[in-house]
């Protein structure tokens, strides 16, 4: 069967990994392809990279390190950040990512999904969507969670699945940085109205955290953290002996 | 030397890579006078069966792809790639593929329990059908690899030499004399998948 999938997350701008870290044996922790590099060792069963520059120079120093990234780490590779048209969706891939992440831009032009899914495939499209409660109901936020859409968001997953998204990253924005644990209620309500893979994000504070996740929630497929893996609190290769323990299957 | 055929399906770069990752000389090409220089060859492809099929032919590689193998080059085909190395594919329709092998491509729906989610994305475990397979021989029976697809090989035969384990045996590798083939993404299926090219290198 399918395994239980752990996937770091890198924000990178003008070309580094932003969110310093310190790795024994890692001589330059903010180079993208060192630390893309090291978690594919650890076990990583995917990376996740987040453009977040805004500058067109900076476009392009981001495409020359995927690029890089790809050419020396082989394991798949998801992009996301400043995709707005097909030509980004092209650019990236071109450079060896397999999926494209959108978020703002999906929300912008609700062409974007179904018009990137007929040319490069359901599988190769991604919606991350940051979700918050706002007087009890889920709402859709863009803009890096500054800006609430006012749309519903469970709806607005399952439309952009049905436009052609063929994975879900859902970041709860109300969990995201409070490292209590994932927003177990967020993901539940979302994995029952969808059936393609659900990415946990937001909210992971410790090992036990993806225990819990996966434990009580069957159906969501992988999780997602930054800072607690770059900041060396979770081992990725411990986390997965974990649940492994825990009778999750994992790769190891 | 290892050929890779581009017939405009997909993208290579990531293959390319791996190759020279495992320090194995490698080339990108869609003509025929370069590609039969290379000692083996592969076969990539993603998207539907009925285009590739098709760009095969426009493109003239099927007739090149059918002569390399028959004159007993090595050659592998990858996801798409694997299954175009088929009879028939019944994705959008019938579609004739290169018949290097016995069997057919045919959709995981219906086939798998309900609940189970399709494509089948992620990584599984192999379970080696043919372990003595050259392809084989720098990985064991359990290792993962990472597969993305929607329709399977089906009725393979003697030439099944993997399988995979979601809610159905799908065929995950397939072998015989020189033609080769894997479902999942040896470029994407970390050391595993570079010793699945290593060994294919070795054949």
């Amino acid at each position: 069967m399918i395994t239980k999938r752990i996937i770091p997350c890198l924000d990178v701008k003008n070309g580094r990994v932003v969110k310093g870290v310190n790795f024994q044996g890692l001589s330059d922790v903010s180079s993208p392809v060192e630390l893309g590099k090291y978690y594919s060792d650890c076990g990583a069963d995917e990376l996740v990279f987040y453009d977040i520059t805004a500058s067109a120079e900076g476009r392009t120093i981001f495409t020359d390190i995927l690029k890089e990234v790809a050419s020396t780490i082989f394991i798949p590779l998801t992009v996301g950040g400043g995709i707005n048209t097909l030509e980004d969706f092209d650019r990236v891939l071109k450079c060896g990512a397999d999926k494209v992440s959108v978020n703002s831009g999906a929300i912008r032009n609700p062409d974007l999904i179904p018009a990137a899914a007929k040319k490069y495939g359901d599988q190769c499209v991604v919606i991350s969507a940051d979700v918050k409660r706002v007087d009890g109901v889920y709402r859709v936020f863009a803009k890096g969670g500054r800006e609430n859409t006012g749309m519903e968001a469970i709806s607005w997953i399952k439309r952009c699945v049905e436009n052609g998204a063929g994975e879900v990253v859902l970041n709860s924005i109300d969990t995201d940085g409070v490292k209590g644990g994932f927003d177990l209620e967020m993901l539940e309500a979302v994995s029952n109205a969808v059936n393609v893979p659900v990415i946990a994000s937001g909210g992971a504070g410790c090992a036990e955290d993806f225990v819990t996740l996966f434990k009580t929630l069957p159906k969501v497929d992988a999780g997602l953290a930054a800072s607690i893996f770059h900041f060396g609190e979770v081992k990725i290769a411990d986390l997965k002996q974990l649940l492994r323990e825990n009778d999750i299957n994992v790769r190891l | 030397m290892i050929g890779i055929i581009d017939y405009g399906v997909g993208n290579l770069f990531s293959l390319k890579s791996s190759f020279q990752a495992i320090g194995a000389e490698v080339f990108v090409s869609g003509d025929p006078q370069e590609l039969e220089k290379a000692d083996r060859l592969i076969l990539p492809g993603v998207g539907a069966f009925g285009d590739a099929a098709t760009k095969l032919r426009e493109t003239g590689l099927d007739t090149f792809v059918k002569k390399q193998a028959a004159a007993g080059k090595p050659l592998m085909g990858i996801c798409l790639g694997m299954q175009l190395l088929f009879e028939r594919g019944f994705e959008y329709g019938e579609h004739e593929g290169l018949g290097l092998l016995k069997g057919k491509v045919v959709p995981m729906e219906g086939v798998l329990p309900k609940e189970l989610k399709i494509p089948h994305i992620g990584w599984n475990a192999l379970q080696l059908q043919q372990p003595d397979c050259p392809i084989f021989q720098y990985i064991k029976p359990g290792d993962h690899v990472y597969f993305v697809h929607s329709f399977y090989a089906s009725g393979c035969g003697e030439s099944l030499a993997a399988t995979a384990e979601y809610g159905a045996v799908l065929t995950a590798a397939v072998a015989k004399g020189n033609i080769f083939g894997c479902q999942f993404h040896p470029e994407k299926s970390g050391s595993v998948g570079l010793n699945i090219l290593k060994g294919f290198c070795e054949v």
